[in-house]
């Protein structure tokens, strides 16, 4: 499949596809009237409180914004690397970026506690906040993204199809970067406070957003008749093995470094010892089945040629990445502040002991809505613009 | 001068003439609210531990009162802006009592993620909240170090006005900053330790080298808590 070749198609807007737009638009209205209830309430129908201030709404958006920023490495390889490959999937790669990216920011704006201050968040702005400075990388990959889908897209801007390519893998490399930094510039939290959790998220992202890439393109491709070449498919599963090894190398690093030193003694326990729900979710959500099972999947003899073994690797990728994000937030928080070293403390407002934080359906409602929002920028692009080609199957060898 | 002058109007009237003497060796000095606030005054609190009592929580009763902080029976997200802290030994069994709230940092963290800038610290060194520009996002509540901060989850009603709050805002200690810019010189936790006899948290300039807080600093000493992130706290222990 040569790039010059490649023809591109609007997927069909037949039943099916207004039927799936409906669906997720009735998916986004029900999240909206949650999220109404929740304003008008307070945040204390919630499963978040003065301890665990941040929930499942920052597990989904977390996980959506670093899945945006891999969701380009399709992008990048074509575009910046040049694996000829890959091209024709690089208008894909930006859309589910943008796609993932505005679901994501979407949940964390109506999470606010005063999200009718979104104009504030806007106009003031504080330069030592990595916050502040993730307002800007977020909203500016999104024009990162449109340039670089811009040129994509008119054959007269071609030459500068790389520029722009280098241009979003720097973004996004900063913006992983700066989404890993809201944890590891927390200095008096025992599970953060560690420069270590910049690297990881970015890799996390590699990981998280090629997963989300595959089920989206085999999805797309399913829903308009398109089969998927196994080649291409088997291509991006051995790529997302290599992340998924990558991942558990920099978890395994950061767990190391603490148990090295007596003072985190106490939050490794927390996290490692198998006694605590984090703990479990650690072990059987997050290296269990959201590593070794892929893994297994990817590499063994027997699944590694296999479209489903590699579709269910994939999507267990994407749970462990949602758990591993519920470990590194909830737990991080659940985790008491140690503020006297050695000794033992005890209030009336939970000092010395685990947080408890059980989830709400509020808070749930929040997620799916930020997903759903996400999934109708991709269905929307597709059905209104040239984003898949016309073929994914594999190309044939030359006779 | 008119005779239905508030009492705000009359404090200013008077910290502009200077001082005014309540008793013998009392003084009132008030802000006036044209002068802005200077760094020459850095205001703190020194709490004595071997005088807190752990049975005892007036300047918690105090605080809420001051501030209308209300229980709503939802202890996990209630808001305080001052707890009692229980503090043991785990080797020899030594127990310590001690109010734990803002510690007005040189350095706060929370001031330093807050991504509107709405976590602020008047240069005199009280860490405050613009409840204008907080937006909600409680960034500030995972940067703090000592655990200080409520997000309020619920409406409120009946506040008071020297203590504006909110639904969706965040908030914490204000070192009773209305009264301080009223030249009340105390807070409602030093007022009602002291009230009660205990007289374990004092109230006082940390820049002014005769203020009876540096004095007691200068000859007992004081620790921080968690001095090892080296925010400069504004609220220092004895006796920890």
């Amino acid at each position: 499949m040569s790039i010059a070749s490649v023809r591109y198609a609007t997927l069909d807007a037949g039943r099916s596809y207004w039927g799936l737009l409906a669906v997720l638009a009735g998916m986004t209205l029900v999240g909206l009237a949650g999220f109404l209830h929740l304003e008008h309430e307070g945040h204390w129908i919630t499963g978040m409180n003065n301890q665990v201030v941040w929930g499942i709404p920052h597990v989904f958006a977390v996980f959506l914004i670093v899945a945006a920023s891999g969701a380009l490495n399709v992008a990048s390889i074509a575009s910046v690397f040049g694996q000829v490959t890959y091209k024709p999937l690089a208008r894909l790669s930006g859309l589910l970026a943008a796609g993932l990216l505005i679901g994501g920011l979407a949940i964390l704006v109506l999470d606010l506690g005063r999200p009718d201050r979104l104009i504030v968040a806007m106009t003031y702005y504080n330069f030592k906040s990595i916050f502040a400075w993730n307002i800007f990388l977020y909203t500016g990959l999104l024009a990162v993204i449109a340039l670089y889908m811009f040129v994509l897209f008119q054959p007269a801007f071609a030459r500068w199809t790389r520029a722009a390519g280098i241009l979003a893998l720097l973004w996004r490399l900063v913006l992983t970067t700066g989404t890993g930094a809201i944890f590891g510039f927390l200095v008096a939290r025992q599970g953060y406070d560690a420069a270590i959790m910049a690297p990881l998220f970015i890799i996390m992202s590699f990981s998280f957003g090629t997963a989300v890439f595959m089920l989206v393109l085999t999805a797309a491709g399913r829903g308009s008749g398109r089969v998927l070449g196994d080649a291409l498919l088997f291509r991006l599963k051995n790529l997302l093995a290599i992340f998924v090894s990558a991942v558990l190398y920099f978890v395994l690093a950061y767990h190391i470094t603490n148990l090295y030193a007596t003072e985190h003694h106490g939050y490794e326990a927390f996290i490692l010892n198998f006694e605590s729900l984090y703990s479990k979710l650690f072990w059987i959500g997050q290296v269990g089945f959201g590593s070794l099972v892929p893994l297994a999947l990817f590499y063994a003899p027997r699944t590694r040629t296999c479209r489903i073994s590699t579709h269910v690797g994939a999507g267990l990728v994407i749970l462990g990445g949602l758990i591993q994000m519920y470990v590194i937030i909830i737990g991080g928080q659940a985790y008491p502040l140690v503020l006297f070293p050695g000794m033992e403390e005890s209030s009336s407002f939970y000092d010395g002991v685990i947080a408890s934080y059980v989830p709400s359906i509020w808070e749930f409602l929040l997620g799916f809505t930020g997903v759903a929002i996400g999934l109708i920028v991709v269905v929307a692009g597709l059905g209104a613009l040239g984003i898949l080609p016309e073929d994914l199957s594999d190309p044939k060898p030359a006779s | 001068m008119s005779l239905d002058l508030t009492r705000r109007e009359f404090l200013q009237g008077a910290g502009a003439a200077g001082a005014l003497t309540l008793a013998p060796g009392v003084f009132l000095y008030a802000k006036d609210p044209e002068v802005p606030v200077t760094d020459a005054v850095r205001w703190g609190l020194l709490v004595d531990t071997r005088l807190c009592q752990e049975d005892c929580d007036a300047c918690v009763e105090a605080c809420n009162e001051e501030h209308n902080l209300e229980d709503l029976g939802r202890p996990e997200t209630d808001a305080q802006w001052i707890r009692k802290l229980t503090v043991r030994d785990p080797l020899g069994g030594r127990t310590i009592s001690l109010p734990m709230m803002c510690q007005h940092c040189e350095n706060p963290p929370c001031v330093d993620v807050c991504p509107t800038g709405a976590s602020f610290r008047r240069i005199d060194g009280i860490v405050l909240v613009d409840k204008h520009t907080c937006i909600g996002c409680r960034y500030c509540m995972m940067a703090c170090p000592y655990k200080a901060r409520s997000f309020i989850h619920e409406n409120l009603t009946e506040q008071l006005p020297h203590a504006p709050r909110g639904k969706g805002c965040v908030e914490s200690c204000t070192m009773c900053v209305h009264k301080v810019d009223a030249g009340e010189n105390t807070t409602a936790c030093a007022e009602a330790c002291h009230k009660d006899g205990h007289q374990a948290i004092l109230f006082g300039d940390l820049n002014d080298p005769d203020s009876e807080i540096s004095k007691r600093i200068r000859e007992f000493g004081a620790t921080q808590i968690r001095a090892d992130l080296g925010l400069n706290t504004g609220v220092r222990y004895q006796n920890l």
